[in-house]
């Protein structure tokens, strides 16, 4: 238990990447790169987890009651969102790819010039 | 270089690299052993010092509100190239937004999926409401309120109505909503240094109960015009891929 | 409003650390099968449910924020983009 949190991010990591490498389609590159963004957050949680703590609201317990750590959450919170916007840009990239190019496999892609 | 050698490839360079990763991971300290003092100061702290008892909401808006003005501004960026990506291009044109099929005989949507969209339409829309504006008590902020209220809107064009989703959200609506939410966000913090103080300092009076609605100076401001841009935003975006595919055809 | 102090339920140690382990057991699973459909609507179904299981995941790890954020984005606004696009995509393929 001291490790396996990062074993499973290291996990996810792995096979994101491998949809990445392996992907005959754009749209399926761009969900395994979901999957690839799901792993830092993850570990963010992980990093900051204290055994036996609470989440760190004091609205009804005292305030030195053990608590997790709020700084990384923050980041992972505001993560989440700004990174679901950054998707739909990718996406409206591979509209407009489908419409130039006629086709959306990444290794045809690279070999089409202007 | 053929699928099967790429594939190779990959994976002799994956085990390298999951190699690498392990070893810098099991340098942690391990999962639930964290050691470092930031986490366990700011927690004390941030309750007698901002009287807000959501201490993550603090932190993303007080203590560290400059990143957070930065990552806002990525998402304002974000919504602002999906609408310049799916432009109107030469060579397509748009066609208006109206009822092509009144007059032809249209299975209607189900009406379990239509009830079901417009019964929690309204709810979605107070809790998103309520989120966004209660940073500083809860487990809430305005970046879940905005995603929320911007779910309310999908779910009445998921009910079948795109025409009245495009009434319920012009683009003009969203976009100067989405402005005045980012531009908002800098006005506090410049506010601040036009009193002299640093920018973003938290210059409204704190109130005297922790987690009361009036509390925590500017960090519920904060909040909420952080939630008006996250939805407009979304809308935005979901809208200009609803147009792309709904409206927008080849030829002249 | 002076709420109760109290001191917060918490859950016995080895009861948390196996829920915690089934989770991460789930979300790796769940990681993995995103990956490996092919079929383009079905991997998009597969994301909506791994977006739950990971907001499950950050509920036990004690981030309710996260949990509501990742709950939103990763099961209604990512899946109704995708959707878009897709159809988007077959419409011109048609």
């Amino acid at each position: 238990m001291q490790y396996f949190p990062f074993v499973v991010v290291a996990w996810i990591l792995a096979v994101g990447l491998y949809g990445i490498v392996t992907s005959r389609h754009l749209v399926h590159l761009i969900m395994c790169l979901i999957v690839v963004q799901s792993s830092t957050y993850v570990l963010l949680l992980g990093v900051g987890y204290v055994t036996g703590a609470v989440a760190p609201y004091f609205y009804d317990i005292g305030v030195h009651t053990p608590a997790v750590d709020p700084v990384v959450q923050a980041l992972a919170l505001t993560d989440v969102v700004v990174e679901a916007a950054v998707t739909a840009l990718l996406l409206a990239f591979a509209v407009q790819a489908h419409k130039r190019f006629g086709t959306l496999d990444p290794q045809e892609l690279v070999s089409l010039k202007g | 270089m053929t699928p099967s050698l790429r594939r190779w490839v990959f994976l002799a360079g994956a085990a390298g690299l999951v190699a690498f990763y392990l070893w810098g991971l099991v340098g942690l300290p391990g999962f639930g052993d964290y050691p470092g003092p930031y986490g366990f100061i700011v927690n004390h702290i941030a309750v007698p010092q901002t009287k807000a008892t959501g201490v993550v909401s603090a932190v993303n808006f007080e203590y560290r509100g400059f990143d957070t003005v930065g990552e806002e501004f990525i998402l304002f960026t974000a919504a602002a190239g999906v609408s310049i990506v799916l432009r109107r291009l030469r060579g397509e044109r748009q066609r208006p937004a109206v009822d092509e099929a009144a007059d032809r005989d249209v299975p209607a949507t189900s009406s379990a999926v239509r009830m079901l969209a417009l019964l929690f339409t309204g709810p979605v829309v107070v809790v998103g409401w309520w989120l966004a504006s209660h940073a500083q008590t809860n487990p809430s902020g305005g970046f879940q309120g905005g995603v929320i209220l911007a779910t309310a809107f999908i779910l009445v064009y998921l009910s079948g109505e795109f025409l009245v989703f495009k009434r319920f959200s012009p683009v003009n609506l969203t976009d100067v909503t989405e402005a005045v939410g980012a531009g908002g966000f800098a006005a506090i913090g410049v506010s601040a240094v036009a009193m002299g103080l640093p920018y973003l300092y938290n210059f409204l009076p704190l109130g005297t109960t922790p987690g009361a609605v009036s509390s925590s100076g500017t960090i519920a401001l904060i909040s909420f015009f952080v939630g008006l841009e996250v939805a407009a935003a979304f809308i935005l975006i979901v809208g200009e891929l609803l147009e792309q595919t709904l409206l927008i055809r080849q030829g002249q | 409003m002076n709420a109760a102090v109290s001191t917060p339920y918490t859950v016995p140690a080895g009861l948390m650390d196996a829920l915690q382990v089934t989770v991460l057991v789930l979300v790796a699973v769940g990681a993995t099968a995103v990956v490996l459909i092919r079929a383009h609507v079905r991997q998009v179904l597969a994301l909506s449910v791994y977006g739950v299981l990971l907001a499950v995941l950050f509920l036990v790890f004690q981030a309710p924020d996260v949990t509501l954020s990742e709950l939103a984005v990763g099961t209604v606004v990512l899946p109704i983009l995708l959707l878009l696009t897709l159809a988007k995509i077959r419409k011109r393929e048609e």
